[in-house]
């Protein structure tokens, strides 16, 4: 499909151009996310786009679905219902790094131990870019953010792996650069019926990339390009040769009940009488 | 190989002028403009692969004609 | 209407017969987490909810509650939650949300002793302002406080039915006394109860507006997955349902949510009053208070004291008739409630001078009693005589 043709089909062209700065990769996210979309069987008209509050959270409002923009942090819960409500409604959640992992924390955890069939998105901008450059769980240790003018000393989060660990059953990340890559990641993730993570390493050019020695977008993009390293060739590196960078593809992927279906079959049931 | 050159169009309200498709445009169909948005120099190089569509924040460019080829 | 089936007795607590009340209006989503003193609200739906296909969802935590009722009822389902004081304040952000977004949903609170961790079994009812002025921002709120094991019944479906009427979310204020009491009730037959549910857009989805209001200041609602493809958003929002960053819209808005709820005042706003005709002093009371308060009027009227009294139903709206009636024939008002003083703000301002106002205040723990009330009506007697 054209870009035009995907643009009429699942955007909201009237609210376009978007409100992100120059080279911020949410934009870039977000074409992934209707092209991975696109690549799905899902009816457009059974699809609900769900965020907190961030940059990245603007995402709904400029795409054409049923689309719900949330409180800070709570887009997992607010997913949760939507879903549980309505097993038959598809679900993505499009959330960012200080959303998701700080005041998002709890959520997310809870819902990948629940294995329910949400897909989330996370734009990993290693920072708060909405209040203007403050760090989060995710900002790379030691970087300068206008909260940490003297460089993080927190330890940042592998989110993957916090997913994996709480029970999520498809568990991916890429990055910005990595656009054809990260749009398969994401329709596997879509397709997939459980708890589907897709975190996404990108850029914020203003607020993380001017504090942190980047002049320009393509030299964040560039950094993308040199730090990712996809499973299978990681699997050839040594521990010192992947030192400082981090891993891209599928990380994590199992089949295990899921939450809304085992509500149905089990706890619905039971109380009918209809199992012991 | 298709046979006639790319349609490559800008949307110039949405570009914002970033110039991550020049950048990584693998046959460096492009180039600069004195306003940082693209300029399609070199239509016959391109091999459709998508990439500059891809990796446009702004959903602003587009390679028309055939389909896509190439590899990531 | 039909003709009315009649049900059996049964012996309920306050929190049982919500449980009843919720099923008959129709809710099928329920959220929640355990708090005391209302898990017993969560309970009875765990166990019930899914026997009528119903959905039941034991969250991480209060907030998330919060998220994952409003998220049920943008889906379309009549939704619920319960808690109590430390729950309640944390689920406030996102009852504002609900207001904004114009989402129905019932929030139950069973009051407890505050603040902070309090005295977790024992009553209050210290979140009377809370419930009007807890989530930031004006907004609108109506919420409901029943006395009785029967008046819980039916404020819950009262609760339900408002709530998807003015798309808002309604609180219903229990105090753990009315929670946990039990007492003997006849409920109605679910096919004699009304309902009310929320009303569905009849234009296509090309030229709906989700945030264009009817004539009676609320949109129709259409259920996410219906082909509207609506925004919602808590961000101040136009009538298309997208943000505008405009604070001219934002007047707009914010004045609709609260005029939706303030021109039905007179519907939703009522208090039962009892001997209040020839009373010379009218306690004002609410809750489990006002069932010491009634038996006060009956003891102190023995005693040769006319005392009467005035128990709103509704704390927001508050039911300012009823104040402003006694306002004009009692020689004084006593206001008796379970905290420092929070109605009786609302009771000085609508009598604004024309009777006198006292408290009548208990804050340890112990529920006000009969003899409480009679010795402040001598004392306020003498006071103003």
């Amino acid at each position: 499909m054209s870009v035009k043709d995907l643009v009429d089909r699942y955007c909201r062209v009237d609210k376009l151009p978007h409100i992100w700065c120059p080279g911020c990769g949410n934009g870039i996210i977000m074409g992934a996310v209707i092209r991975a979309l696109d690549k799905t069987d899902f009816d457009q008209d059974k699809t609900v786009i769900v965020s907190g509050i961030g940059c990245s959270s603007r995402a709904p409002g400029y795409m054409n679905f049923d689309t719900l923009h949330t409180t800070h942090g709570r887009a997992l819960a607010y997913a949760t219902g939507v879903k549980f409500a309505r097993p038959d409604l598809n679900v993505v959640v499009l959330t960012g790094d200080g959303d998701c992992s700080a005041i998002g924390g709890n959520h997310l955890i809870h819902a990948a131990r629940r294995n329910i069939d949400l897909t989330v998105v996370v734009f990993n901008n290693s920072i708060y870019g909405m209040t203007g450059g403050q760090f989060s769980p995710l900002t790379p240790a030691h970087s300068y953010a206008s909260t940490a003018p003297y460089g993080s000393i927190d330890r940042n989060f592998d989110l993957c792996k916090l997913v994996q660990a709480a029970g999520g059953t498809y568990v991916a990340r890429s990055t910005a650069y990595h656009a054809r890559q990260l749009v398969n990641l994401i329709a596997t993730g879509l397709n997939h019926k459980g708890f589907a993570f897709i975190e996404v390493v990108t850029q914020c050019p203003m607020y993380y990339g001017r504090r942190n020695k980047f002049p320009s977008p393509v030299d964040m993009l560039k950094w993308q390009q040199e730090h990712a390293v996809p499973v299978k060739a990681a699997a050839k590196l040594s521990p010192e040769q992947m030192a400082g960078k981090f891993l891209i593809g599928e990380l994590h992927r199992e089949e295990a009940p899921e939450y809304t279906a085992v509500y149905e079959t089990d706890v619905i049931a039971k109380a009918r009488g209809d199992i012991n | 190989m298709n046979s006639e050159p790319a349609r490559i169009e800008l949307n110039e309200k949405w570009c914002k002028g970033c110039g991550i498709c020049i950048a990584f445009c693998p046959a460096k169909v492009l180039v600069a403009r004195e306003d940082g948005k693209p300029l399609v120099e070199n239509p016959e190089a391109c091999t459709r692969c998508g990439l500059c569509e891809l990796r446009c924040p702004d959903l602003a460019i587009s390679v028309g004609g055939k389909q896509h080829g190439g590899k990531n | 209407m039909a003709a009315k089936t009649k049900c059996k007795a049964q012996l309920l607590s306050g929190n049982e017969a919500c449980v009843q009340g919720a099923l008959v209006a129709g809710i099928r989503f329920f959220a929640g987490y355990p708090i005391t003193p209302s898990t017993e609200v969560a309970e009875g739906l765990a166990e019930e909810l899914p026997k009528i296909g119903g959905r039941f969802i034991q969250m991480e935590d209060e907030i998330a509650s919060m998220g994952a009722v409003i998220g049920a009822s943008l889906a379309g389902l009549k939704s619920m939650t319960a808690t109590s004081g430390p729950g309640f304040s944390l689920k406030q952000e996102n009852i504002g949300f609900a207001a904004m977004t114009e989402v129905p949903c019932v929030v139950v609170n069973v009051q407890r002793y505050g603040p902070s961790t309090g005295l977790p079994t024992s009553p209050a009812q210290g979140d009377i302002m809370q419930a009007r002025w807890g989530t930031h921002g004006d907004h609108p709120v109506v919420a409901l406080m029943p006395a009785s094991v029967r008046e819980t019944f039916d404020l819950t479906v009262e609760a339900v039915n408002l709530a998807e009427e003015l798309r808002t979310p309604v609180i219903i204020l229990l105090d753990e006394v009315v929670g946990h009491m039990r007492e003997r009730v006849e409920l109605p037959a679910a096919e004699d109860v009304e309902l009310f549910n929320r009303v569905k857009p009849t234009e296509s989805p090309d030229t709906f507006l989700p945030y264009k209001p009817a004539a009676n200041l609320v949109p129709p609602m259409p259920a996410y997955g219906d082909g509207y493809r609506f925004h919602a958003t808590g961000l101040v929002h136009d009538e298309t349902g997208f943000p505008c960053g405009k604070g001219a819209d934002g007047n707009t808005l914010v004045r609709r949510l609260q005029a939706k709820v303030e021109q039905r005042q007179p519907k939703i706003a009522r208090a039962e009053t009892f001997q209040t005709e020839d009373a010379e002093i009218v306690i004002v009371a609410a809750g489990s208070v006002a069932r010491s308060a009634r038996a006060a009027v009956k003891e102190a009227r023995a005693q040769g004291i006319k005392l009467g009294l005035v128990r709103p139903i509704t704390a927001w709206p508050f039911p300012e008739e009823a104040i402003d009636s006694v306002a004009q024939t009692a020689k004084a008002l006593i206001v008796a409630e379970m905290n420092l003083g929070q109605m009786i703000l609302e009771v000085e301002r609508i009598a604004a001078g024309r009777a006198p106002v006292f408290g009548l205040n208990r804050i340890d723990a112990e529920l006000i009693t009969p003899e409480d009330i009679i010795v402040r009506a001598q004392e306020v007697t003498n006071n103003v005589r």
